[in-house]
């Protein structure tokens, strides 16, 4: 187990540094000046266009601008983006936000979906089972701005419920609309592999012979059903937490929510490489940590996995 | 200048944000039944793309803090006419070349010094010296000595780089004493102190010089009537009441809290429910139906601002070399259609080459922003038609696709051209493409005006070499009459030379005026009074409480 870990750790070190490459590379490769934009339909006098490329090495290869940034980074530097702001600033207020407002978002998907998923997929086709069925494919239709937008006009203009916009650190409550925005299509997917799963499971030896032990419902569906039937789920959730935090950009518009999804959609514009590594070398990181614990769990859900 | 960032650019960049919930955050909650003088408002805003330094910003978000916490040598009233004197006592001149200022005595920066005729000198001399990079740095090239601080890049984009500058200090500068300064322009210039009270041109106190302009920047001190009191990145700029603030827009209410939004439609809520004090610009979905109308009732305001779109022509293509050819397309343009039907009348058919709110400028002066179908069909024919295809191109990231495309198919229309229209991707291509002389069809420009008056519609747009005459526009009548101008004894005999080179434009058309803007702004129900200024930013004196 030990072992299995740590060479997992290892297999980080190369993909770490294949994907901070490619998207500094990406980013580098999007086509335009960063600074023939910058002052408005005149152009910029060549002294600040000169100033800015000789501060930020622009008139440096590829491969040696990444090489400076890779340095200062390990030497924990995240360097400064273009109006001279530090960039692990900008990730300290950002993160925390989108880290919120994702685990908001997980947590109720996986509540709300795995219930619906669950109680569907014991009952299948009954009434229950066709409401939820067709509420998924609503949801999973509805683009998240729909969403978003309905959900902040209705609670936020119309019933004074909540403010539309959140407050500058948000609290947990205060997430929990852009959360259930932010998580809704996750959320009906994870119902209906929850649902899926449950139903093929129920028909299964184990199960089978776990009924005619006599051992109470509650035993056979909570312990040996359930948690066959996470696994698929599982693997779903922790890979989203990921897609979450990248994917809120929308979310965090709608909601003014400080986060990292709008501070990487303005970077990439701006061509301000080294932001969107530094955010994105953040979120590479949860992704990988994230699979690992995934894999991992997989042992404790399925007797008959073992890493050795 | 500004403007075209915030249509053009900062759709893009929108600057970040978060808000502060009405009973959460605290600031825009506290009801203060009336209590003006110990009141807070909060007002919408965008991240500032660099640190406050009056001549290093160009773009919106940050160009309205600077607005707000810096006072001029003049001030523009907020209905567009004349400057009036603000900081300077006084502004002489007998030649339009050697300028004397005096400024009042006894005003004072926020850390409490003086502002004295050397914290002006002092600034403009930073703002000129190319090394420090200022993006301004070209608006003080009127100055007398400006070539010797602000060396050019000698191959444009190539190799080479700018050599350093023989001196430091423009020789055009000079400090009397305590509270006067000369300032000789290398030309006569009339309309010098007209773009006295555009934001390059604020004094910097002492303390800007013993620190980085990124520090500085961070933290800025101004001698306006707020100071600044905190920055929270992407969240929101606090300001407050300088107390000792002596002329007179001095501001009634006590805090300012700018919050720094990523979507406007966000800012809209905020403002139907009261957490937000004031919208700077409504968002084109509350515009579409006259929404924003019935939502805010007679808390809506709509001004004019001096701002214009403009599609310009590329004259270093030789399709587009024939006057007759870019008359007719103008005149086929129906541009009171356009006002109508795509912007529910927010914008206004252009018919003046510059706005309607400039000093010096003549409504009606562009006889070719008519929609003349007839004439148009004929000025083709004499031109010997249109071969090809005619694209009119935009910057994709901000709306401007119906518009343009109504251009297109106006034209196309009328003239029967295979016209149509066609976005660039950003803004920062777009202006790429413009720079570098590139562009194959009439593009969008869009033009807000940096100063009130008519120069400024002239001098960087059509006169040869000009800071934004991207399309190559050079006619030797029209740069004779504007130099006259700039050289007339007063601002009538100026502006009567101006109309003389519109005049001469008008019939070269090296663009097409399209539309003019109004401005539809919001308020919320807690603050009455609330006026603009002339660029449609909120004149924070005339706020108060209900």
């Amino acid at each position: 187990m030990g072992r299995y870990v740590l060479r997992r750790l290892l297999q980080l070190i190369p993909v770490f540094f294949g994907t901070t490459f490619l998207i500094y590379y990406l980013v580098w490769a999007v086509p335009g000046d960063p600074f023939a934009g910058k002052c408005g339909d005149r152009r910029c006098p060549d002294s600040y266009i000169q100033f800015m490329t000789e501060k930020y090495h622009l008139d440096d290869p590829i491969w040696m601008q990444y090489g400076t940034y890779m340095k200062n980074l390990l030497q924990g530097d995240f360097g400064q983006n273009f109006s001279g702001r530090d960039i692990s600033d900008i990730l300290i207020t950002a993160y925390p936000n989108t880290l919120k407002l994702a685990l908001v978002a997980l947590a109720i998907e996986a509540l709300i979906g795995l219930t619906a998923g669950v109680l569907t997929g014991l009952r299948r086709n009954g009434f229950l089972d066709n409401l939820v069925l067709v509420s998924t494919l609503f949801l999973i239709a509805l683009p998240t701005f729909v969403t978003g937008f309905v959900l902040q006009y209705l609670f936020g203009v119309q019933w004074k419920i909540i403010n539309p916009t959140v407050s500058n650190s948000p609290t947990f409550a205060e997430l929990l609309v852009p959360g259930f925005v932010l998580g809704s299509i996750s959320m009906a997917y994870i119902a209906r592999l929850a649902r899926t799963s449950i139903a093929e499971n129920r028909r299964a030896d184990y199960v089978r012979t776990a009924i005619a032990k006599g051992l109470p419902q509650r035993r056979v569906v909570g312990v040996h059903l359930l948690r066959n039937s996470l696994i698929p789920v599982v693997t779903y959730l922790g890979t989203d937490l990921g897609a979450l935090m990248g994917g809120a950009i929308i979310t965090e518009g709608i909601f003014g929510i400080n986060g990292i999804g709008r501070t990487v959609y303005r970077s990439i514009v701006t061509k301000e490489g080294a932001v969107v590594v530094s955010i994105v070398v953040v979120l590479v990181l949860v992704y990988l940590l994230m699979n690992l614990l995934v894999d991992l769990l997989y042992a404790a859900l399925d007797p008959r996995i073992r890493y050795e | 200048m500004r403007v075209s960032k915030r249509a053009g650019a900062v759709a893009m960049t929108a600057a970040a944000a978060l808000v502060v919930a009405a009973c959460g955050g605290g600031d825009s909650g506290e009801k203060s039944g009336g209590d003006t003088a110990n009141g807070a408002i909060t007002i919408d805003g965008t991240q500032p793309e660099v640190g406050l330094v009056p001549a290093n910003t160009t773009e919106t978000g940050g160009g309205k803090i600077i607005d707000f916490m810096w006072t001029g040598l003049v001030q523009y009233p907020n209905d567009g006419g004349a400057p009036q004197n603000a900081v300077a006592e006084s502004i002489e001149t007998t030649d339009s070349k050697v300028y004397t200022i005096k400024i009042k005595k006894g005003t004072k920066f926020h850390d409490g010094t003086e502002v004295k005729a050397k914290n002006f000198v002092d600034a403009w001399n930073w703002g000129a010296y190319s090394p420090n990079g200022a993006q301004n740095g070209s608006f003080f090239s009127d100055i007398e000595g400006f070539a010797d601080v602000h060396t050019e890049d000698p191959d444009g984009e190539g190799p080479k780089k700018a050599p350093q500058p023989k001196v430091d200090k423009m020789s055009g500068l000079k400090v009397v004493d305590d509270y006067t300064f000369t300032v000789t322009l290398s030309a006569p210039f009339s309309i010098f102190p007209v773009k006295l009270g555009y934001s390059t041109f604020m004094p910097l106190p002492d303390a800007f010089f013993k620190t980085t302009p990124e520090e500085f920047g961070k933290k800025p001190i101004g001698n306006g009537p707020v100071k600044f009191v905190s920055w929270q990145d992407n969240v929101e700029i606090k300001l407050a009441r300088f107390d000792d603030y002596t002329l007179a827009d001095k501001v009634k209410i006590k805090d300012v809290t700018v919050k720094l939004y990523q979507d406007d439609t966000a800012a809209y809520n905020d403002l139907l429910s009261n957490n937000l004090d004031f919208q700077q610009q409504i968002p084109v979905s509350a515009l579409a139906g006259d929404k924003w109308k019935s939502d805010l009732g007679e808390r809506g305001l709509n001004v004019p601002i001096p701002v214009s779109q403009i599609i310009a022509f590329p004259l270093y293509d030789k399709r587009f070399q024939n006057a007759d050819l870019r008359k007719a397309i103008s005149l086929a343009v129906n541009r009171q259609e356009i006002a109508d039907k795509i912007f529910f009348g927010s914008r206004k058919p252009a018919n003046t080459w510059s706005n309607p709110l400039t000093a010096g400028g003549k409504e009606g002066d562009c006889t070719v922003c008519t929609f003349d179908p007839e004439q148009a069909k004929q000025l083709l024919a004499k031109a010997g038609g249109f071969k090809g295809e005619l694209v009119f191109y935009y910057n994709a990231d901000a709306s401007h696709k119906e518009w343009m495309e109504a251009v297109a198919q106006s034209v196309k229309n009328t003239l029967g051209i295979n016209a149509r229209a066609e976005g660039i991707p950003t803004f920062a291509v777009f202006r790429q493409m413009i720079n570098a002389g590139q562009m194959k069809g009439p593009y969008r420009a869009g033009w807000q005006q940096d100063y009130p008056d008519v120069e400024n519609w002239i001098g960087p747009l059509y006169v040869t070499g000009g800071s934004s005459n991207d399309g190559k526009y050079s006619n030797p009548q029209v740069d004779a009459a504007y130099k006259a101008g700039t050289q007339a004894a007063d601002a009538d005999a100026a502006h009567a030379k101006f109309a003389e080179a519109t005049k001469i434009i008008d019939q070269d058309v090296p663009s097409m005026p399209m539309v003019t803007v109004n401005q539809q702004s919001g308020t919320s129900e807690r603050v009455k009074n609330v006026q603009t200024t002339n660029v449609g930013e909120i004149d924070l004196s005339s706020v108060e409480l209900k």
